[in-house]
């Protein structure tokens, strides 16, 4: 099952640590908040993902299995 | 087959409940109720219908109905009444002259989902409206039963606190701010159940798809969005005011409805303030319907049209906007609270004329970067108004960055918000 990582904007609060766990996914805008790459997660990143997860401050993020998406969510995120 | 629809006989005073009956007759009951197993006639009829949702959204009715009773729980049905597109009077006009269309739609699909909840959820500043509704309710033949006693909320007044979630969780919560999806409002909404959430405009249809039928709805307009719209046009046309029109009907028989224009006309705005700018030449021959305007960028939105004289500035207009929906973030998301106070500001500097070079640039990049990045859709939206307006005005923009304020910067504010306190219709 592929997955993506998500942010609940309400929840960030522009920690950044995120983007420097995972710069691979992750960058920040010119305000701090992040700017997610929502491709799917490789497995070779899937044990960082979860830790960067894990990491936020806030609890912001959380992974999302892309094929249990309803097409009207697809898109909402960045 | 003709228009009106739902303007008929509708006039200055609300209509009573014996004239609703009289006008457009009896609510057929059968249809609504689920028999044998089977599910409800109407739920077909809606689907045939393709009835979209007039909020704005235009997200197809029938699928929230099945989204909803896929849900488990006891569904309830909001009646969202809130319109806070300052430049839409169209939800108000429906509560106050025609409440009875509305509660028709809103009693059907409680029978639909067969729960006697119903919320009917009103802007706190209209004053009016709460009065003709709670009438009506009591003149209902429902009344006293329990679907005949709904609960009449009053939401604070703002942008963003119509919004679907946002009237959920300040029913819920007293807090008036929409909150992040998923869960969807049809899973979990009012009091975590099931909930369905349909514009007062939308209920009114619901009510004429109920009594006539789908083929009866499809008997106007193009056949991918059949069926009639309630628009509220304002700006240089000589009889301001809410309209009903055929879906893909032509801009300029809609001005000509409206008197015709009082002066010409530079752009038009098409959508409210999450809308989209479009330029005047030419415009009379747009056709009003999502798959004509698709291509511009544009859409009806909440059905709202405003026309721009020429003799109007559009760097101050849309720099008072832009302005206004900063403030109108719920300043929950800090992409969507950075973003609009940043192209705020850029714009307010364009418009005295002491913007940085790189200000055009600027605003361009911050408005492709909120997109998509808050709970809900208000950066989207206040982007949007933004980019179309600095494609469609350019050459004014251009200038006040050179030479600062023009002669008509001044003027008599076309675009109102609830600060300009002037109206509408």
């Amino acid at each position: 099952m592929s997955q993506r990582i998500e942010v609940d904007p309400i929840k960030c609060e522009a920690h950044g640590l995120c983007a420097e766990l995972l710069p691979e996914r992750i960058t920040l805008d010119e305000w701090g908040y992040p700017l997610i790459d929502a491709a799917p997660i490789p497995a070779s990143l899937a044990g960082l993902a979860r830790r960067t997860v894990r990491a936020c401050p806030t609890l912001a993020l959380r992974l999302r299995d892309v094929a249990h998406e309803r097409a009207a969510d697809v898109g909402r995120q960045r | 087959m003709s228009l009106p629809r739902i303007l008929l006989g509708a006039g200055a005073d609300t209509m009573d409940y014996a004239t609703h009956v009289r006008v457009h007759g009896e609510l057929p009951g059968g249809a609504r109720r689920a028999r044998n197993g089977r599910p409800a006639p109407l739920v077909a009829e809606l689907t045939r219908a393709m009835l979209r949702g007039r909020g704005g959204g235009a997200f197809p009715l029938a699928a929230k109905l099945e989204a909803v009773q896929r849900a488990k729980g006891r569904p309830v049905v909001v009646v969202n009444g809130t319109e806070g597109e300052p430049m839409s009077v169209k939800d108000r006009m429906l509560l106050e002259s025609l409440p009875h269309l509305v509660l028709d739609g809103a009693y059907c699909l409680a029978d639909l989902l067969g729960t006697g909840d119903v919320v009917i959820a009103l802007d706190e500043s209209m004053g009016e409206a709460h009065e003709t509704v709670r009438r009506a309710v009591r003149e209902r033949p429902e009344a006293g039963r329990r679907m005949g006693q709904p609960r009449i909320v009053s939401v604070p007044a703002g942008y963003v606190t119509g919004h679907e979630t946002a009237v959920v969780n300040f029913v819920n919560r007293g807090i008036p701010r929409p909150v992040t999806q998923p869960p969807r409002v049809s899973e979990r909404g009012i009091a975590r159940r099931p909930t369905l959430m349909s514009n007062v405009e939308t209920l009114a249809h619901v009510a004429l798809i109920a009594r006539h039928g789908a083929e009866w709805f499809r008997g106007l307009g193009p056949s991918d969005e059949p069926g009639s719209a309630l628009v509220t046009l304002s700006g240089a046309v000589r009889a301001p005011g809410v309209y009903e029109i055929e879906y893909g009907s032509r801009l300029d028989s809609l001005v000509r409805a409206a008197g015709g224009v009082r002066e010409p006309v530079r752009a038009l705005l098409l959508g409210g303030y999450a809308g989209t700018w479009v330029d005047g030449v030419g415009a009379g021959a747009l056709r009003l319907s999502s798959g004509e305007l698709r291509p511009l960028g544009a859409s009806l939105g909440a059905g709202i049209i405003v026309a721009l004289p020429r003799s109007a500035c559009p760097v101050a207009e849309v720099t008072r906007v832009a302005g206004w929906m900063s403030d109108q973030s719920a300043m929950q998301c800090g992409p969507c609270v950075n973003g609009l106070a940043s192209i705020a500001d850029a714009l307010a500097d364009l418009s005295e004329g002491r913007a940085r070079h790189s200000a055009f640039s600027d605003i361009r990049r911050w408005s492709e970067l909120v997109v998509g990045r808050g709970a809900c859709a208000h950066p989207d939206g206040a982007a949007a108004f933004v980019t179309s307006a600095l494609r469609v005005f350019a050459a004014e923009f251009e200038d006040h960055a050179r030479h600062g304020p023009c002669d008509a910067c001044a003027g008599r504010p076309v675009l109102i918000t609830p600060r300009e306190r002037s109206v509408v219709a």
